[in-house]
């Protein structure tokens, strides 16, 4: 069967299921718009990732780690990118790229465990929320039923944004051993037991559910990279092949404190970032999806703008992060720290990370997002409707 | 909260044969109930023991809960504790004993000489899994390997980034030794530890370069826990422990005094010449640290949620004694809250716990135990490597719909009963057959003669209904066979008239068996 013919089928099909829901999303498309998240697990350094190449600053900060000059991918006069990332360009020119300087919160907090949680649960820096902001989100505004699941999380076992009993998510490594394995999880009720039983009947439900949501293996001709990340980001192609739909992805890529030897480990991680992300944006054009989709990375922190004795840079506070999709407009937003005025030797943000999430929500989704992120955060101007 | 009718009486929903067995439990659970301190010195029955004997080590045989069956609690857990010892009985892979490529000589060799050494220590990684696994299985105190990984999990190292399994393999040395001897010494020795000062970048942390990476991390996660400690606290603990290093030529820790910083430091309101152990002896000072290893222990022995109240009872006493840490597990496992209705099956089971205790609580014969270390790493606990050094989060983050399949798979192979005759080539790929039970963590990093020994080891672990229905104390009836492997009572339906394997996979791929 042509692959045309099978997107009319299968779209027919899946109309049906979830158009009730479409009726409810109010003016954007709602749910349809897929949401990813790219999680750069560790805290990427985002001064080596869009490199502030003029800034004499960065040079004296980082006599040795510095990307050179003449290495960086200069994007416009001010700042570039990371020689690995050089595979994006072409993203860039087609200004379906967006780089957010500045991002990071009040009152930072270094540690990773805490600030991711602080990023997961999108609270204050010292709130404590068990849920994932995602989860909030999806509990106050529903996903359609016929969806396969609020959200996917991708190799990888914590839960991140959509934790929390509120959201139907479930964590994978690969499609078709999860649909294979999945005929051993049956939705089951019981009347009593404790916290982690109602979790396990959860799991099982939620795995029960997805199972027969999701389809098996769709034929790209995208080609993905090898390694864990490459890996990911074909099961996300293959999710997103699904007829039944899902709202969000999550999948992460590991490695990023890199309190020593940095440029060596720094240029690998960002090569499989860059190679995954334009794999990712292959197979979603080839799906008709990449106008619906927008993938944001996040991280818990960036790190120290002066480097450390052990050639890496230890932990900091602002950071830079992209956001992609086929709707979404290319460009610098934010502004960038300023390297000559730190706080305790770390950046100060200009954008606070809850914009980012209001933007997802907004004007993404089409949903509120004062009640999921405890507040009003300005959105930005990332995404044509 | 509602009570699980199946913890609280001896007499579960589906038990059958009303004997006198279970008449006389009756009238002990009352007395019980009306003397207090007959609790203690009456015997136990068959569920506290399976409850005591699951979580102070990794699941029981019928034959060992009807040992513990007729102890009082207190002298059951006092007899744990005394048993508890300080080395492996497992013999240890050769190689441990062989002279260790020094650091320099590394440092310096060819590209070609550093993938040797990677590919050595890879296969070395197995080895040294396959160890622990073993000594899991073999051991006469669980007790001390069920504290020798809950060490493992504190103070975290990861050969991922250590990279010599040697220096791993005598961390868990260090780590049993200590298991359950004195926090304090045990603190001052593994921060020390070669592996530890690798993995949290000590040896790159130096006088006027500091690197605050093991600094904020023995505050956050080895003892005082987040929010007792200021930033300016971690930045004047890194000097302090400025010049800790890893000798080139023999990988021990040695101390560098030129790199050292030894100017005056203030740590948590402490001001002298702080050297390190100073650091760490003031972190000993503090209550918050016994506050925080004691609510750790409480969510890996009692439940999930540490009463506050409590933890300061036993905190206080750890710290009056010492950090005995023998003080502090007596004291949990004789609490209340440990006894209560609601802490049976409020832990999830960990990967370890799941294999290592399906293969001891059902005497599962086990030659080579390489398999389950695999199996082990593929639902996310691979030893001697932790995702990070916070360790395994635990708890409801072992499962997820990913990890539950992959449990539940596991179950359904080795409850198979039909022998599989084809080598490992013919099965690999092979759709619902091992294809998934091959993914486990670093089977794709071993040659085909690693897989040929993995798949042969899989298929030789064998269960035997019979001896296992043996070892009960008198013919077993369902009732019994289900109580002795389950927290509570099954949730989906078991099938009670089939025979002893059919009952016993129900159980196994029942959401109760994940709960301990």
């Amino acid at each position: 069967m042509d692959r045309r013919d099978f997107l009319k089928g299968s779209a027919a099909a899946g109309v049906a299921v979830l158009a009730p829901r479409f009726a409810v999303a109010q003016g954007a498309t709602g749910y349809r718009n897929l949401l990813v998240l790219v999680e750069l697990k560790g805290g990427n350094d985002g001064l080596n990732t869009v490199v502030p190449y003029a800034d004499p600053a960065y040079y004296s900060l980082r006599p040795r780690i510095a990307i050179r000059r003449d290495e960086v991918v200069q994007l416009d006069a001010r700042a570039g990118l990371h020689p690995s990332l050089a595979p994006l360009v072409a993203a860039w020119q087609a200004r379906e790229l967006a780089i957010v300087q500045g991002v990071g919160y009040p009152d930072p907090n270094l540690s990773h465990f805490r600030s991711i949680e602080i990023w997961d649960t999108a609270s204050k820096s010292r709130e404590y929320l068990a849920d994932g902001w995602l989860t909030r989100a999806f509990a106050a505004r529903p996903v359609p039923p016929g969806f396969a699941a609020d959200g996917v999380v991708v190799g990888s076992s914590d839960l991140g944004p959509l934790a929390g009993a509120g959201a139907r998510a479930v964590a994978l490594t690969n499609t078709d051993q999860f649909l294979r394995q999945a005929r051993l999880a049956h939705p089951l009720q019981v009347a009593q037991g404790n916290r982690s039983l109602a979790h396990l009947l959860k799991v099982e439900g939620d795995v029960a559910q997805a199972a027969s949501g999701l389809r098996g293996h769709y034929t790209f001709r995208t080609a993905f990279p090898q390694g864990p990340f490459g890996q990911a980001v074909r099961s996300v192609a293959q999710v997103v092949a699904s007829d039944a739909g899902v709202a969000a992805v999550r999948l992460s890529l590991n490695g990023f404190d890199t309190h020593q030897n940095q440029p060596q480990v720094h240029a690998g991680l960002l090569r499989q970032l860059a190679e995954g992300l334009v794999a990712l944006r292959a197979a979603l054009v080839e799906l008709e999806r990449w106008e619906s989709t927008l993938v944001m990375t996040y991280a818990e922190f960036g790190r120290r703008p002066q480097e450390n004795g052990s050639n890496g840079t230890d932990h900091g506070t602002a950071n830079a992060h992209f956001a992609l999709g086929g709707r979404v407009k290319g460009g610098f937003v934010g502004a960038a720290p300023r390297l000559d005025r730190l706080d305790g030797g770390n950046l100060v943000h200009t954008v606070d990370f809850r914009s980012l999430y209001a933007t997802a929500l907004e004007r993404w989704w089409g949903i509120p997002s004062s009640g999921p992120l405890g507040g009003r955060f300005p959105t930005l101007d990332l995404v044509s409707a | 909260m509602p009570v699980p009718p199946h913890a609280l009486s001896p007499t579960p929903a589906v038990l059958h044969d009303q004997g006198t067995r279970s008449i006389a439990m009756r009238l002990l659970v009352t007395l019980a109930v009306a003397f207090p301190f007959a609790a203690q010195a009456a015997a136990m029955g068959p569920d506290e023991a399976r409850h005591l004997l699951n979580r102070a080590g990794f699941g029981a045989s019928p034959r060992e809960i009807a040992d513990y069956a007729r102890r009082s609690r207190i002298e059951a857990i006092d007899r744990l504790l005394a048993g508890t010892g300080r080395a492996a009985t497992t013999p240890a892979p050769e190689w441990v004993t062989e002279p260790i490529t020094p650091p320099r000589a590394l440092r310096n060799a060819s590209q070609e000489a550093r993938r040797a050494f990677q590919a050595q220590e890879i296969g070395r990684g197995f080895d040294l899994r396959t160890w622990w696994i073993a000594e899991m299985l073999a051991t006469p105190s669980q007790l001390t390997e069920r504290m020798t990984l809950f060490w493992h999990n504190h103070f975290v190292s990861s050969q991922q980034k250590v990279h010599y399994t040697r220096l791993m393999y005598a961390q868990n040395v260090l780590l049993r030794r200590h298991a359950t001897g004195n926090f304090g010494a045990l603190l001052h020795a593994a921060a020390k530890d070669p592996a530890m000062v690798i993995y949290l970048d000590s040896a790159s942390n130096r006088k006027g370069k500091p690197n605050e990476n093991f600094a904020r991390e023995v505050m956050e996660l080895f003892t005082l826990g987040e929010g007792h400690y200021t930033e300016q606290d971690v930045r004047e603990a890194a000097r302090a422990f400025t010049g800790w290093s890893v000798d080139l030529d023999t990988a021990e820790f040695k101390f560098r005094p030129f790199l050292h910083d030894d100017g005056p430091k203030t740590v948590l309101g402490r001001t002298g010449k702080l050297d390190g152990d100073a650091v760490l002896d003031i972190l000993l000072a503090q209550p918050a640290t016994a506050e925080f290893v004691v609510a750790k222990l409480w969510r890996e022995f009692v439940s999930p949620d540490p009463d506050p109240a409590e933890v300061r009872r036993i905190a206080a006493r750890f710290r009056g004694t010492g950090y005995d840490i023998k003080v502090a597990l007596r004291e949990l496992l004789l609490s209340e809250a440990f006894w209560a209705t609601e802490s049976r099956a409020a832990l999830v089971k960990s990967p370890v716990d799941l294999v290592v205790g399906t293969m001891r609580a059902l005497d599962f014969r086990v030659g080579d135990p390489l398999p389950l270390a695999l199996v082990v790493a593929g639902l996310g606990q691979n030893l001697f490597s932790p995702p990070n050094v916070r360790g395994w989060p635990g708890g409801e983050a072992w499962v997820n719909s990913s990890t539950l399949l992959a449990r539940k798979q596991f179950a359904e192979r080795i409850f198979r009963a039909d022998e599989m005759p084809q080598g490992a080539a013919g099965r690999i790929g092979r759709p619902g057959g091992d294809a998934d039970l091959a993914r486990a963590r670093g089977f794709g990093r071993m040659d085909e003669a690693g897989r040929e020994r993995f798949m042969r080891a899989l298929d030789a672990l064998e269960f035997d209904p019979q001896h296992w229905a043996a070892e009960f104390p008198g013919a077993p009836t369902h009732a019994d066979m289900i109580r002795a492997l389950a927290a509570r009572e099954p949730v989906s339906a078991v099938p009670m008239d089939a025979d002893t394997r059919e009952l016993v996979r129900g159980v196994a791929l029942d959401p109760v068996y994940q709960l301990k």
